[in-house]
Order: structure tokens, then C-alpha cells, then sequence
């Protein structure tokens, strides 16, 4: 029987919420090919959280230690998972499409001879054969792609693309191994420094659940705050799409898109966003998409699972005193 | 292959310097001379309608092309660097005729020489494939850098340059937004999610992946697209650099439009009115509230 490893990404102790998902993903292939699911966190001191991932349904769980994983480098990334895959063969190695992991990825793959398909959206399983969907042309177009070669093939999962909250749980605590990597002097080159902000208000979109955003719809920098009363009352976080942010309306670091953060809410509003594809690939695996816009035929509302045609600036107030009401 | 001695030793230096030295290049020569190769791809323009070939596994290619804009910033980088540093700038595409057109527009912004891997089978290569004919086409090369787009419009892979990097034994880093020299080789800015950035130092050779924005693109001049026309263009065949590829290890089985699976629920009325059925759905339906 072939394995399935996913490998999971962690901070400080953490994992993020993409990683849940890419189990979701990886306990959804195994119950389709019927294949052993695995999972690995890699890093320094990670048994804690190799111990909160014991706690879903996968057959082992691996803690793949060495003080060299700490700050990241590709360098040390990649010969860790070499020389753990090395021991432990998989046929397929599923990670969230993160930064980091589209930082040493293609190079762990290339060290092995094989592939990487990355920034996958969906998994099928065909007549024996597994296909990945994947978006290419900025979201134009999706492909199934499918792998040759001896493996193992890696596969790198958006934001978005399963669910976090349909992990399955096991019925007793999965086994835990800790693996301690060799990384010899001189395998590390790069010398990474302090991980820095440069907005002050910096914040992280991606472990939001429920986001209202705004687009040019929104016309003057003070009707923000007409927006941010909304978001207040829901208890959501605030974002925007690129223009609103490239006209300095709201920081950087609150923009959702391709150049911007990739979400994956409970709740999207999108106030006044038109839904271009820049925009969409960021938010459009938000569980449920709410869109208001006076133009009916805006490509946001093809997306959206409740669709209010209409002046954001009269739906808006009164909207904001309705859910005033519904929290008490 | 002894890639660590690259730095030390580029074509412009007298090796004897070196023998003496054996210091590191950067800290012998301050800022004199970097080679940096820039790798550009040719992607259909950003507002072009496409469409699906009858196989429904390409792009029908009767569209209009233009520079991946990730490497036209790589591009700007390099030139930057080298109008900082003195030095060369070479760029490299891999792609049927038409692919000329970009190499002739960064011959005209500035770069010196351009390298033409020229087939139609190269627009169905994987990304290892792709980097191995470019690692091919390059061996007998010397560059200190090698500049890439963080990824490219059409496949998105986001995977050419690391593979490149691993290839060459080199060292990488990705999405880069700053690139200064330092004593022991450079310090980079990468950018990182959600508003996070880092700054990473790393030896020489190296191949950086730039991220859009990294600078202001300049536009090419007359005097320069004239003398465009006369710089070295080098041709590189499939058949050139077959024998360092293989297989594509990933399959595009089929490509079409994406489906849309949702079942929209309009609300109408006055908005008073949809503003209280809306938050109804929030609290039954949605259960966000």
C-alpha cells in the first residue's frame, strides 16, 4: 500500500489554518485510494504539535527534529524531508501553498528527481488515477493535471481548497515519532534575520472568519468608516481589494487578492467589489460569499452565495443596526 | 561541480588576484562587475480573451503576447544592479519564434545580450524541464546572479527559478523585493505573508525570484531599441540541450473554463427590508452571528 505524508506548516507552535486543510485534502485521497495517510511537522521542538495533530485520524504522526529548522532556510527544509523521505517513502507529499513551503518545495523535488504541483485547488480520483486541479491563466482557466515518474509526487494545496473544519478526528491518539534529521555544516547558506512588519497595524487576514471588504464601489477614503461600523458589529476583520489600498485608503497589509492576502473566511462581504480575477483568487474559498453591488452584472455576484443588487450606501446603515440587533 | 569557487573566480577577474586573495570577490573588487542572467518568459497579455484549442488542452495561441510582468521587474532589477556595479546583463527565454519579441524588448531597455532557447516544444515543458534546458543552454557561463519573475501568468508554477538554483547547486531566495551587495555576498528582502518581510543574507552565486513592484519599470528608447538591433542573440535548439532534459513528470490532462457551482440567492426589496432578511441568513443559515 502507498503512503500519503502530508507535511504540515508550523510557527511558534502554531499551525495555520491551511495546514488543517491539507489534511482534510489528505484524508480525503485516502479514502478514495485507499491509501495510508501520514502526517510530519518539521522543526525545532515540535513535539507539542505534533501531538495536536495525533489527535485527527491519520495512521502516525512524525516529528521531524533538528535545532537547524530553526529560523527556516530552503537549505535545511530540504535536506531534512530528503533525508526523511529517504527512510520513510511516500508516493504522494501533500503541503499547504504557503511562502515557505513555495520556497523549498521545488527544490526538495528536484533533489528527489521529481515533481512538484504546486498552488492545487482540488483532488480527483479517476479510474485509478489521481488528478490535481489547478488554476492557470490567473484563474481563466483550471487544468487537471495528473503525474508521472516514481514519485513521490509533491502537491501543494491553496487557501481555501478543503475545509478545516471537516478534519476527521481519530478514535485514540495516532502514534507519534519523533525522526532527528543530520543537517551537517555548510548544507545552510542563506542567513535569514529577524521576520519583520512594516505596517504598524499589521494584520493577518487568513485567520479571520468573517471579513467585510471593500472595493471602488466604496468611492472616498470616508466612507471607510461605513465599513469598518459593519465589520465592528460582526466582529470581523476590515480588508479591501488592491485599489483601495494602492490609493492609501486602507494599509497594505488588509488587501485580499493575488498581490494581497489569500482568505478563506466563514462569512466574505464584499461591499461595492466588482470581483475581478485579481481579487477573486484571494477570497473565492470563503465559506459562504456575501456581495453587495449596484451593478447586476458584476463577476463577483457568479461567485457569491447571497447576492444584494443594490447602492451599498443604502443597504449598509441599516444593515449594521440589524445585526446590532441580532447580537443583543 | 565546484560552484563555490564561482564567486571567486568570475571571467573578469585576473585569476592571479585571486590566487594571491583568496578573499571573496565582493570584498576584492567593492562594487565592480556583477553578471547577472535574467530569465524572461512571453505569457498572453493580461486582458486577452482566451480561448481553448479543440483538444481542450492549451490555449488556442492566435492571441496577443507580452512580457510576464514579474520578469520585466527581474529585468529592471538587473539593469539596476548593473548600472550600480558595472557588469553585464544577459537574458534567456525559452519559446517558439515569436518569443523573440521579448528578448528584442529587453535588448532595447539595457540588457547587452540575449539567449534564444527556440522551439514550440518549449511551451509544454514542466518546470524542471524547463530549468534543465535553461541549465543547459548557460553551462559554460559564469554569472554571479540569476534573476527570475516569482511566477508566470500563464502556468503559474511559481517553481522555475528554486529548480534552477537546485540544478545549479546554488543557493536561492525567493519573492524578493530588495537586493543590496554586502561584504560576504548579498542581503535580500523577501516578502512573506500577510504584511511580514525578512531579510536574508546569502553567498554569491545565487538565483533570486523578484517579486512585481521591487522598482519602477522603465521604458525603452529610441536610441536604445536602434542599438538593440546589434547586440549578440544567440540561438540554442531543442536538440542543443535534449540530452540534459527528460520525461515532464506532470501532465496537463485537461484544461477548461472553471465551473460554477454556485446557486446565487438574490435579495430584493427596500433595503431595510434586505438588510433584515440578510441578517436572518447570517444567524440561520450561515450561523455567523
Amino acid at each position: 500500500m502507498d503512503t500519503i505524508l502530508v507535511v504540515v506548516e508550523q510557527r511558534e507552535g502554531k499551525l495555520n489554518r491551511v495546514s488543517w486543510e491539507t489534511i482534510t485534502a489528505g484524508q480525503t485521497i485516502a479514502a478514495q485510494t485507499g491509501w495510508t495517510l501520514e502526517a510530519a511537522v518539521v522543526g525545532s521542538g515540535v513535539a507539542a504539535i505534533a501531538g495536536e495533530v495525533a489527535a485527527k485520524k491519520l495512521a502516525k504522526v512524525y516529528a521531524v527534529e533538528s535545532a537547524r529548522l530553526e529560523p527556516y532556510t530552503p537549505d535545511a527544509f530540504a535536506h531534512a524531508l530528503h533525508e526523511f523521505l529517504g527512510k520513510h517513502p511516500a508516493k504522494l507529499v501533500l503541503m499547504p501553498h504557503t511562502y515557505q513551503v513555495r520556497d523549498f518545495v521545488p527544490k526538495l523535488a528536484t533533489a528527489l528527481q521529481t515533481t512538484a504541483i504546486s498552488d492545487v485547488i482540488g483532488a480527483k480520483y479517476e479510474g485509478g488515477k489521481l488528478l490535481f486541479t489547478r488554476q492557470m491563466f490567473q484563474g481563466k482557466f483550471v487544468a487537471d493535471v495528473s503525474f508521472a515518474g516514481a514519485g513521490p509526487c509533491f502537491v501543494t494545496f491553496q487557501n481555501g481548497s478543503f475545509r478545516a473544519d471537516k478534519v476527521e478526528a481519530g478514535a485514540a491518539p495516532d502514534p507519534v515519532e519523533t525522526v532527528n534529521v543530520e543537517i551537517p555544516d555548510g548544507v545552510v547558506r542563506n542567513q535569514p534575520q529577524e521576520v519583520f512588519k512594516e505596517a504598524k497595524q499589521a494584520v493577518d487576514l487568513t485567520q479571520a472568519e468573517i471579513i467585510v471588504s471593500v472595493g471602488r464601489g466604496i468611492k472616498e477614503q470616508k466612507n471607510i468608516d461605513l465599513a469598518k461600523q459593519l465589520a465592528d458589529a460582526l466582529g470581523g476583520e476590515l480588508a479591501a481589494s488592491r485599489p483601495i489600498c494602492d490609493s492609501g485608503w486602507l494599509p497594505m497589509d488588509r488587501q485580499v487578492g493575488s498581490s494581497g492576502q489569500t482568505v478563506a473566511p466563514k462569512l466574505y462581504l464584499a461591499l461595492g467589489i466588482s470581483g475581478a480575477i485579481q481579487h477573486v483568487v484571494g477570497m473565492k474559498g470563503s465559506r459562504s460569499i456575501v456581495a453587495i453591488n449596484k451593478d447586476s452584472e458584476a463577476p463577483i455576484f457568479e461567485i457569491a452565495d447571497i447576492a444584494v443588487v443594490g447602492n451599498l450606501f443604502d443597504i449598509v446603515p441599516p444593515l449594521i443596526e440589524e445585526v446590532k440587533k441580532a447580537k443583543g | 561541480m565546484p560552484h563555490k569557487y564561482r564567486s571567486l573566480c568570475p571571467p573578469s577577474v585576473d585569476s592571479f588576484i585571486l590566487m594571491s586573495f583568496p578573499c571573496t570577490y565582493w570584498m576584492l573588487l567593492g562594487s565592480r562587475s556583477v553578471k547577472i542572467l535574467v530569465c524572461i518568459k512571453q505569457v498572453p497579455q493580461k486582458d486577452a480573451p482566451l480561448k481553448l484549442n479543440e483538444a481542450g488542452t492549451w490555449i488556442r495561441e492566435d492571441v496577443s503576447y507580452e512580457v510576464n510582468e514579474p520578469d520585466a521587474f527581474a529585468l529592471e532589477e538587473a539593469l539596476r544592479q548593473k548600472e550600480k556595479h558595472t557588469g553585464e546583463v544577459v537574458v534567456i527565454t525559452a519559446g517558439p519564434a515569436r518569443a523573440l519579441q521579448v528578448l528584442r524588448e529587453a535588448l532595447a531597455k539595457g540588457a547587452d545580450r540575449a539567449i534564444h532557447l527556440e522551439d514550440d516544444a518549449f511551451v509544454g515543458l514542466d518546470a524542471y524541464n524547463t530549468a534543465r534546458a535553461i541549465a543547459a543552454a548557460i553551462k559554460d557561463e559564469k554569472f554571479d546572479l540569476i534573476f527570475t519573475g516569482l511566477q508566470s501568468d500563464d502556468y503559474g508554477y511559481a517553481q522555475t527559478g528554486v529548480i534552477l538554483a537546485q540544478i545549479l547547486g546554488w543557493p536561492h531566495a525567493t519573492i524578493i523585493m530588495q537586493i543590496e551587495k554586502n561584504e560576504t555576498g548579498i542581503r535580500v528582502k523577501r516578502e512573506l505573508e500577510a504584511g511580514f518581510f525578512q531579510f536574508v543574507d546569502m553567498p554569491l552565486p545565487a538565483v533570486l525570484t523578484i517579486q512585481s513592484g521591487i522598482n519602477k519599470l522603465r521604458y525603452a528608447t529610441l536610441i536604445g531599441i536602434k542599438q538593440a538591433k546589434n547586440k549578440p542573440m544567440r540561438k540554442v535548439t531543442l536538440a542543443e540541450v535534449q540530452s540534459a532534459m527528460g520525461a515532464n513528470l506532470q501532465k496537463i490532462e485537461k484544461l477548461y473554463a472553471p465551473q460554477k457551482s454556485k446557486n446565487t440567492e438574490f435579495l430584493e426589496g427596500p433595503p431595510a427590508e434586505v438588510a433584515k432578511k440578510l441578517v436572518e441568513k447570517l444567524k440561520n443559515e450561515l450561523r455567523v452571528i
